[in-house]
């Protein structure tokens, strides 16, 4: 062993050639995270008359390696509201950690205030937008769902440049071209969430999930699935796609001339 | 399908050496982050005699993406609580969406304190000085929006500011922006102020008398605002969904919002 | 020498190296989709064809003519579809012509491939070839770059996943030809309302084993709305700036007429 704590942890010399200390070197520009390194894939969810449903699949991909095929992508806040995350892993982590201290923090005031899903809606399109004018991007997507003040169904995205918008049915990624398409047939416009039954909802929301698997190939047959309403939310985290049809598959013969 | 990758009328003028590009084309290229958007959509403003109209199409992009189809541009600016009926100013927004948010906001709670240190709703040519200066704040790291800002002025004559998105601004009687604005703009100068319109039969050459210019009535204006939104919808796939049509008289703001086409 | 000609090439890429952009043609914006039926096969197509985010054509037809029994759906470069498939139309029917047979699908699709293969994919004709010939019905994609797919489903454009998303929720083994003009149509519809690059009508093609059927304008869900006000003016509102007015005695004095004799030309040679 080296008795030198500066090489302790280091690639040795003689195996990997001198450390670059330029690297270490800390008066040059700061260096931010420029483009995400373990991602999550497209986040679903639909309004409907009660409430809101929201899934996203568990895996979380190293560029086109599928690293973790357990990585939970939806969490809870203040068992009031929801928040699904797509892009960088690391970042949703740390946004996960800065949640769960700001809950803690809002259930040790006095007046027991918790924040609806619009206002931490809002809180957390104001942190992206200010990282992102700060060079410092937390590279994710996000999708907030839950009742506002007045007890309705909320839904809106926040990305991370800071862009907000709001709509019956949202998705992120790759959703927002294939999944997006399949519910705003069931919900063009607002009017329409409140003729959409939880059921249907839910039954909307697992046909996008087994279409995504069919055509992202950045995505998991295994994902979380969250149903947020005035009771509160039911989160499951291990839900399988059922009901896959590969069955034209094999009447496929090549991609051309082929015919055996 | 793409046709013509350059076409001269619409994407400015062709090629000219004179603006050869300076940097290198090959050498090191960084990729950097990039803060800015554009989330597309088309905003207008028309100031009558004693009334301003300014409307936007709520659809909001990106790229070849509808991020959603009910994404409100124009905005009440400086009401007395969050629900803004009480406000007498409007701002519309068009461009990177997130900035223009951000802009609106700022703009809203300059406005408000304003009002609440002083008692009374700012003036509409006091604030949109104070918008230029907000803007130009920023300008190397700009708010990337098209802002156009209307009232009543003073007088109780209807006002349009439209500005940069560095802070230049100006009065004018009409102004079209946005992702269609060159689209719409020339409508507007010949309908609005009656560009190109000359009185028949009044001669030729120097003996020709402008058709003379006068504030359009509001039914009139409001007729123009749909068809003007109707035609850009047409040719241009950015702008669609429905139209958020809102005018302020000296009795307060209405609003209404009418369909448009949504492919 | 046959087809392109290449004698700007070192002239724009010398101007290139100076700095000067090259005219290239922007990314491009369309649905289509074709489906297989037990019988034959449908293709389909929107007709928004744009230059950047402008809307050059809002009623452009992307079915394209190969032979009686194969059409083929066309996204890209609208010039580089355009061409491509009426080169292979022609070589398909002097092939047809030579041997005396009905021409293949996979011969269409074979040529196509080898076309654009050796162009390097910059011929940007991304399709959907499709047709009904002696061996049976086919349905394939053919890709700028000359790589080729078969599946009983297919879409390409910038719509393609808005018009995948409707059949891999709706498709199902052995539909019906109203089962299959009905999908195509409801994928189109996909990519004319949620991708910005397709818009319009839907145009529909049907090919069974006896015949061809285009349904030009299948579905028109964007009529255009009614103006509100109308834009007539009154005469004399444009400037004249001079006026001069040329009769026809005095034409001969700024350009040389000659009367014509003889109306009747030398018949050109047309097929009966």
């Amino acid at each position: 062993m080296d008795h030198r704590p500066q090489a302790w942890g280091r690639p040795r010399d003689d195996v990997y050639g001198a450390y670059d200390a330029s690297y270490m070197q800390t008066n040059g520009p700061n260096q931010h995270t420029q483009s995400p390194v373990v991602t999550g894939t497209s986040v679903v969810a639909i309004k409907f008359k009660d409430g809101v449903v929201m899934a996203a699949d568990n895996l979380a991909s190293y560029g086109s390696l599928a690293r973790f095929t357990d990585v939970k992508r939806i969490r809870t806040f203040a068992d009031t509201s929801i928040v699904g995350f797509g892009g960088d892993v690391s970042d949703m982590q740390y946004l996960d950690r800065h949640l769960t201290e700001l809950s803690i923090d809002e259930a040790y005031q006095q007046t027991a205030h918790t924040l609806n899903a619009r206002s931490l809606h809002k809180y957390l399109s104001k942190l992206l937008y200010h990282r992102r004018s700060k060079f410092d991007p937390l590279w994710n997507h996000l999708l907030v769902a839950g009742l506002d003040e007045e007890g309705k169904p909320f839904l809106a995205a926040a990305d991370l440049l800071g862009t907000t918008f709001s709509s019956p049915s949202l998705a992120t990624g790759f959703g927002s071209m294939l999944a997006q398409p399949i519910m705003r047939r069931y919900v063009p416009d607002e009017e329409s969430v409140a003729n959409l039954t939880r059921d249907k909802a839910v039954e909307v929301v697992r046909e996008c999930m087994k279409v995504l698997f069919y055509r992202d190939a950045r995505s998991l047959d295994s994902y979380s699935l969250a149903v947020v309403t005035k009771d509160g939310i039911e989160l499951s985290e291990n839900e399988k796609l059922e009901k896959q049809s590969w069955a034209f598959a094999d009447r496929i013969k090549g991609y051309g001339t082929q015919t055996v | 399908m793409a046709m013509f990758s350059q076409n001269p009328v619409l994407n400015g003028p062709n090629y000219s050496f004179a603006e050869v590009p300076k940097d290198a084309v090959d050498g090191l290229r960084e990729h950097r982050f990039n803060p800015y958007t554009d989330n597309g959509g088309s905003t207008l403003a028309i100031a009558g005699a004693d009334f301003t109209i300014m409307a936007g199409d709520t659809r909001l992009t990106s790229g070849y993406s509808i991020n959603t189809r009910y994404s409100p541009k124009v905005f009440k600016i400086g009401g007395s609580n969050s629900s803004q009926d009480d406000a007498n100013i409007l701002l519309s927004v068009v461009g990177f969406a997130a900035d223009g948010e951000a802009l609106k906001e700022r703009l809203d709670a300059i406005c408000k304190m304003y009002r609440y240190r002083h008692g009374k709703p700012m003036s509409v040519n006091a604030c949109a000085k104070r918008l230029s200066t907000i803007m130009y704040q920023k300008r190397f790291f700009p708010y990337y929006v098209y802002a156009i800002l209307g009232g009543i002025d003073e007088e109780g004559k209807g006002a349009v500011y439209s500005y940069d998105p560095v802070g230049s601004y100006e009065r004018e009687q009409c102004r079209a922006g946005g992702a269609a604005g060159s689209l719409i703009m020339p409508f507007l100068d010949n309908q609005v102020n009656f560009k190109n319109q000359y009185v028949p039969g009044s001669g030729t050459g120097h003996d020709l008398q402008e058709r003379e210019r006068v504030p359009l009535p509001r039914e009139e204006v409001e007729v123009l605002v749909k068809d003007a939104f109707d035609s850009a919808v047409e040719r241009h796939i950015e702008v669609g969904d429905a139209l958020q049509v809102v005018i302020i008289t000296k009795d307060g703001i209405e609003e209404k919002v009418l369909p448009l086409k949504k492919d | 020498m046959p087809g392109f000609d290449f004698s700007n090439y070192n002239r724009n890429a010398a101007l290139h190296a100076r700095g000067v952009p090259l005219p290239k043609a922007t990314s491009t914006g369309t649905t289509i989709v074709g489906c297989i039926f037990d019988g034959g096969v449908v293709i389909a197509a929107d007709t928004r064809a744009t230059s950047g985010p402008i809307v050059a054509d809002k009623n452009c037809e992307k079915l394209h003519y190969i032979s009686p029994q194969i059409w083929c759906a066309g996204a890209g470069t609208a010039a580089d579809t355009e061409f491509t498939t009426a080169l292979i139309s022609s070589q398909l029917e002097l092939h047809s012509l030579s041997t005396g047979r009905k021409p293949r699908v996979v011969t269409c699709m074979t040529l196509l491939k080898q076309h654009l293969f050796r162009y390097q994919g910059y011929i940007g004709a991304y399709l959907v070839v499709a047709g009904v010939d002696p061996t049976g019905t086919h349905l394939f994609t053919v890709h700028a770059h000359g790589s080729t797919d078969k599946l009983p489903y297919v879409t390409m454009g910038s719509g393609s996943l808005a018009a995948m998303s409707v059949f891999e929720s709706q498709w199902k083994p052995n539909c019906t030809k109203e089962d299959a003009i009905e999908l195509c149509s409801q994928a189109i519809q996909a990519g004319i309302f949620n991708d910005l690059g397709s818009g319009s009508n839907v145009d529909v093609a049907v090919i069974t084993a006896d015949k061809t059927t285009l349904h030009r304008g299948f579905v028109k869900p964007n009529e255009r709305s009614q103006k509100l006000k109308n834009y007539k003016f009154k005469r004399g509102t444009t400037a004249v700036l001079n006026e001069k007015i040329i009769t026809k005695d005095e034409i001969g004095k700024y350009v040389s007429v000659h009367e014509l004799e003889s109306v009747e030309g030398e018949q050109m040679d047309v097929d009966s």
